[in-house]
Order: structure tokens, then sequence, then C-alpha cells
């Protein structure tokens, strides 16, 4: 009797489940009719009173696009060695701006970019290593002390970064076959004459855009697909349990800390050379990656890419279209994920 | 958490009056207010002041951190509110609004704004429990910087308001040297005292019941949330009252003063001091800013920041408890529990 009802609740729910999922299948799809509309139908007027152009609407979704690139590349260190150990690195941004200096110097020196790009992730995760050996093992179990500590490091090396490389402004050149711009096969307007504008976007922030989701599936497949992945998954867990079976926890510490130390330094290379390279963006990227971690739920890479997603097209849209109010869309966001779902969207309950 | 959740309340039968009046305090009392006679007006604005002030903040950190357990980073953010309230509607030179509404208006006013403030941070905070709170308030502290300095309608942006004038009553202007330490002083003395005396309440009990096993609490039947809300709306007005201090002291308010390095100076500030006891963000107050006044000769006033970062760093490393911690370690046997509670703390570490 008690079975027979048992199953039929079961079914019931699973009954309910599959039309949820349903209902959002179809609203994935208006959404993304409705966005491909937007990319390739001409623009109606009013449409174009509303959002300024079709060029800007495209230009702040794309720029959006390769903002959130690099954010996860940011972010998914940060979350990782989060989820992971507990520890809030809050030097995070400080690894990003390091990273970025130290790629702007070898590429300054050497004449090769990917040099620089190469050079900023092996010495951010080698510096990454040797704070979690030197320093972060020490205080393990009391994240409130890792935490103080990060802060103090980030104190030292942003001050030392000023002392070193001064208050200037560094641009990390880009070879040469990866500058210019392309014309994306996407018509924004047609002249009085009738020839077609096409969109252009430089090539670089593009290729940007392919390292985030290269990097971004190949952390996946690393974490789904290998031994050393596993490990970290059930790291994030249950750190003793793991440690109870026999692993050694503190190897796989040390290689995620490598990871997202180097990712870090990885991405100030990339961002560097898309943006700019200047004190103050170690905040900036410490900020964008609490948000984007805070959103997309702690110790999740899917959860990052998702967040860094929903914030770089905010921050971008939120540029364009209301200047002065931006950085409140990203903070609203936080805070209504924050009541909704305080874990973040992929977070596990706390 | 251990370092803010190993004070366990002991003493619990103590009332608030037998803590606050002891031969400590009284000596300590006299110094204060005869050390106008001894200090030249440099050492009792800019050092007596200024500690009393970032002590202020300190000491709403405190409270939150050390009885609460969560640790804010947003504390200067919350003071920045109320003299941003007091540079619009008080008086400025900025010619950006500047409603000079009289002082007896605008000061409640701006102590208010910052504690109903500082309970919405509280409310979004509180979702999430311990290291969290740290990451969101750092979020929340960032967000405003950046929003306050590229929003010029209501902040006047980047140089931010200067010009602000503390209120002339009684035939006395006070921000001359003796009336503003004597006015820093009574506001220090009753936010100590009422912290000290709110810490034996029943509120305060609860609170630090709540800190130290909040799922206990909530199956007991309290409202864990709503403490919790209530004590960030005590210490936004601690914070509310030294920010208008602030706000006169500076006599401008700026982005730059709400930024994340002043925000994490105050964290600083509490965890040097010690955050065992309400006196300890006022001693790591002084410290900090006779080292930020006299590093200059030490070091040069551009690798102060190296200096303090690795100070703070020491300081977690080697005395969890702050200066506090120290003096409790050298300091006689026999009045060994008259800072606070007992010596067994060492064995409740978790």
């Amino acid at each position: 009797m008690s079975d027979a009802s048992n199953t039929n609740r079961d079914d019931l729910f699973r009954g309910a489940r599959a039309s949820r999922r349903q209902a959002w299948g179809v609203v994935a799809l208006l959404v993304a009719a409705l966005l491909l509309w937007l990319v390739f139908a001409q623009w109606p007027d009013w449409l174009d009173a509303i959002l300024i152009s079709k060029k800007a609407f495209l230009s702040a979704i794309l720029n959006g696009l390769t903002l959130a690139g690099l954010y996860f590349l940011v972010a998914s260190g940060f979350t990782l060695v989060f989820g992971l150990m507990r520890n809030v690195n809050l030097a995070h941004g400080s690894l990003y701006l390091l990273g970025a200096y130290v790629g702007y110097e070898v590429a300054d020196r050497t004449g090769f970019w990917l040099l620089g790009v190469a050079a900023g992730f092996v010495i951010m995760a080698v510096i990454g290593l040797v704070m979690q050996v030197v320093v972060f093992r020490r205080l393990e179990g009391d994240d409130l002390r890792q935490t103080l500590v990060t802060i103090g490091i980030s104190i030292v090396a942003a001050d030392l970064m000023l002392a070193v490389w001064g208050g200037t402004t560094y641009q990390i050149l880009v070879p040469e076959w990866l500058t210019g711009a392309i014309k994306l096969p996407v018509i924004t307007a047609y002249r009085s004459n009738g020839a077609a504008v096409y969109l252009v976007y430089p090539y670089y922030r593009l290729v940007v855009l392919a390292i985030a989701v290269v990097i971004g599936i190949g952390l996946w497949l690393m974490l789904n697909r290998t031994r050393i992945g596993m490990m970290i998954r059930a790291g994030v867990d249950d750190r003793d349990m793991l440690a109870a079976s026999g692993k050694n926890v503190h190897l796989v510490f040390a290689a995620v800390f490598a990871i997202g130390a180097g990712l870090a330094g990885f991405a100030g290379v990339v961002g560097g050379s898309a943006l700019s390279v200047a004190p103050g963006e170690d905040v900036r990227y410490l900020l964008a990656s609490l948000v984007v971690v805070i959103v997309g739920g702690m110790g999740s890479v899917t959860g990052a890419a998702i967040g860094a997603l929903i914030i770089g097209l905010a921050e971008q849209i939120g540029l364009v279209y209301f200047p002065t109010y931006g950085v409140v869309i990203t903070f609203v966001i936080m805070v209504v994920t924050l009541s909704v779902r305080p874990q973040g969207i992929m977070g596990k309950s706390l | 958490m251990s370092l803010v959740e190993t004070q366990r309340t002991e003493k619990l039968r103590g009332s608030g009056w037998r803590e606050l009046v002891t031969p400590a305090h009284g000596l300590l009392l006299l110094f204060l207010l005869v050390y106008p006679a001894m200090a030249s007006d440099f050492f009792l604005t800019q050092i007596g002041g200024y500690s009393l002030i970032l002590g202020m903040i300190a000491l709403s950190l405190m409270l939150l951190a050390g009885y609460g357990g969560m640790v804010s980073l947003a504390q200067i953010t919350i003071a920045g509110a109320a003299a941003y309230v007091i540079a619009i509607f008080g008086e400025n030179n900025s010619g950006v609004h500047g409603f000079a509404w009289p002082w007896w208006v605008i000061t409640p006013m701006a102590i208010l704004f910052a504690s109903v403030l500082s309970a919405a941070f509280g409310w979004v905070a509180v979702r999430t429990e311990g290291i969290y709170t740290i990451m969101i308030t750092l979020a929340i502290a960032t967000a405003c910087f950046y929003f306050t300095q590229q929003n010029y309608a209501l902040f006047n942006g980047f140089p931010g308001y200067s010009g602000l004038r503390a209120p002339e009553v009684f035939g006395l202007y006070w921000r001359d040297p003796v009336p503003f330490y004597y006015l820093c002083l009574a506001n220090a003395v009753v936010a100590y005292a009422a912290v000290l005396y709110g810490a034996r309440s029943t509120f305060g009990l609860t609170l630090q019941a709540v800190r130290d096993n909040p799922r206990r609490m909530r199956a007991i039947g309290y409202n864990v949330t709503a403490h919790k809300v209530f004590a960030w709306w005590l210490s936004g007005l601690i914070a509310g009252a030294a920010g208008v201090l602030l706000a006169w002291f500076n006599g401008r308010i700026s982005p730059g003063s709400i930024a994340v390095g002043p925000a994490i100076n105050i964290l600083i500030i509490a965890i040097i001091g010690g955050l065992r006891h309400p006196v300890g963000p006022f001693i790591g107050a002084v410290v900090v800013v006779l080292i930020q006044t006299f590093a200059i000769d030490l070091v040069g006033a551009e690798r102060f920041n190296t200096l303090i970062g690795l100070f703070f760093l020491a300081v977690v490393f080697l005395s969890p408890d702050g200066i506090l911690g120290l003096w409790e370690r050298v300091k006689p046997r026999p009045d060994r529990d008259a800072w606070g509670p007992g010596p067994e703390r060492s064995g409740v570490r978790e």
C-alpha cells in the first residue's frame, strides 16, 4: 500500500519536473529566437529609438561577452580555491595584476607575446604554489585568519607593484597576426545608396572570447574526466572524507591553488593586452571575481561561467545605456541572487 | 572563524555596570581628559581626534565581529554614507546640492540614515554565514565606491564634496582642536560604554549565543536573522556618528575616503588592536595612526602601505588576538580576566 502511494508520488514529481523543464526549454527557445532576430534582422525605427542603434547594442553585447570571458578566467580559479579550501583569496586580484606586469616585461623584452602569456601563467602558478605551501598550510582550518593573511598580502603586493612599475598605464602589445578588425556577417544598417554596413569588431577581442571558451571546456574536462579532477570535486564536496580515504589532500590543494593562481596570471596578460595594465586593476578584478562567484555559486566552474556571463553583459550594457548607474545593476543582480538563492545559481546549499 | 568565535561567555552573571566602573577605566578616562593639557594641537587633532574617530568605526566592526561573528568590510562605507548626508544636506563649497540645513537636523539624520543603510547591508549579508560575510561586504563596499565615483548627480563623482564645516554652538567652533577632541572623546566614550554594557545585556548575550551556535538558537526559537540585523543597525549608529565626525575632521568627503584601501584599513585597525574587547579597536587605531604619521621618517611616505601590511601580517601570524592578545599573554596573572572572558579560550578552538 505504502509502496504504491510512494511510486505514485514519485511519478507525480517526475511529471511536474518534466513539465517544468519543458517550460524552461520553451522560454530558452523563445529567448534564443529573439536574440537571433535582434542580431540578424534589420531593426525597425522604434527599436532603434529605444536601444540607441543596432551597432551600439551589438557592440555592447560583444564587449560584454569578451569581458565575461576575462571575468571567467579570473573567477574560475577563485571559485575553485574557495570551493576546495574554504579560503577566500583576496589577493586574487593582485595575482591578476602581477601576472599582467610579468607578461608585459617578458613580452616587451623578448618580443614574443606568447612567451609573455606563458610566463604570466607559469610564474603566477609558482607564486600560488609558494603561497599555499608557505602560508595557507600553516593556517589550515582557520579560514578567517587565512583571509586576513590574503588581505595583508594584497596590500603589500599592491604597494610593491606600485614601487616597481609606478602609476603609469601599460599596454601589452599584441602580435600582428592577432591585431586588426574583422567584418562580422551581421548587417547593422543600410546606407542611403543601398550598400550594407557590416559590424566591425576587433579581432583580438574575439580571440579572448575563444580562449576563455577553450579554457572553460578544458577545465570542465579536467574536472569531470580526469583522476585529479575527480579528487578536486570530491574535495569540494567533503574535504575530510577525501583525506580519510587516503588521498594526499595537500597535493590536491597545491595543484588547485597553482591552477587558480596561474589562470589569474594568464588572464592578466590576456586582459592586459585587450584593455590596459594599471594600478587599481587588481581591485577591479577582485570585485568582479567576488560578484561572479557570489552570483554563480561558490566552488562551481559552471557557476563561474554563468556568473561571468551575467556580470560581463550587465556591466557593458549598463555602460552604454545607464552610464552613471552601471555599478548599481551589478549590485542589484548580486542582491537579488542572494535573496532568492543565497548559495548562488549553481552553488550547493550552505 | 575561530578567531572571533573563541570568546565564550563565561561570566554571564556580572552586570554591565561592574564591567564599566573599574580602576583601569577611571585611570584611562582621567588620562584622556587631561590629554589636551599636555598635547600640541597636532597631537590633539591629527593623532588624538583621528584615532578616536577611526577607533569608533573599528569599534562598530568589533561589535559585529567580536559579538556577532560577522566580519564586515563595509564599515567605512556606512561612515561615508553619514558623511555624504552631511555634505549634501549641510553646507559645502562644491556648488552641488548643499541645502544648508541646520546641524541639529542633519546630524541625527546622517546617523539614522547610516544605521538604516547598515541594517540593509546586514540584511543582505546575513543570508550567508561565516567567511561569506567578508566577501559580500567587500563586494558591497567596492560597488559603493565605484558608484559614488561615477555618479555626479548625487555624489558629485570623483571630487566629492569639500568645504564641510563643523557647527558653531555655544560660541565654540567645534572643529577647533580642543573642542573637537572633547567632542570625539565624548562620542567614543559613549559608544565604548554602550558596547561594553550592551554586551552583557540580554540582547548582547543572545547575539553571542547566536554567534556560537546559530542552529541551536534557531531551534530554541530565537529569530537569528532579526538579532543579527539589529546588531548591524546598532553598529551603524556608531559608524554613522564616527562618519559625521570624520566629515568635520577632513572638511571633505570623496570616493577616495570610502575606497577599498580605507575599508581594509578599518579591518586592519580592529585586528591589530584585537577583537575580544571594545578597547581593542581604539588601541589599534592609535597604533595605526602613529605608524601612519611617523612611517614617513622610517620608510618614506611612499612605502607606508608595505610597512602597515607587513605589520598586519605579523600580527595575524603571531598574535591572532592582536595587541590585546599579546597583553593577555605577558600581563601578571592575578587580574587575568580583567579584560574579559577566561583563560581557557585556547581550548575552544574549532
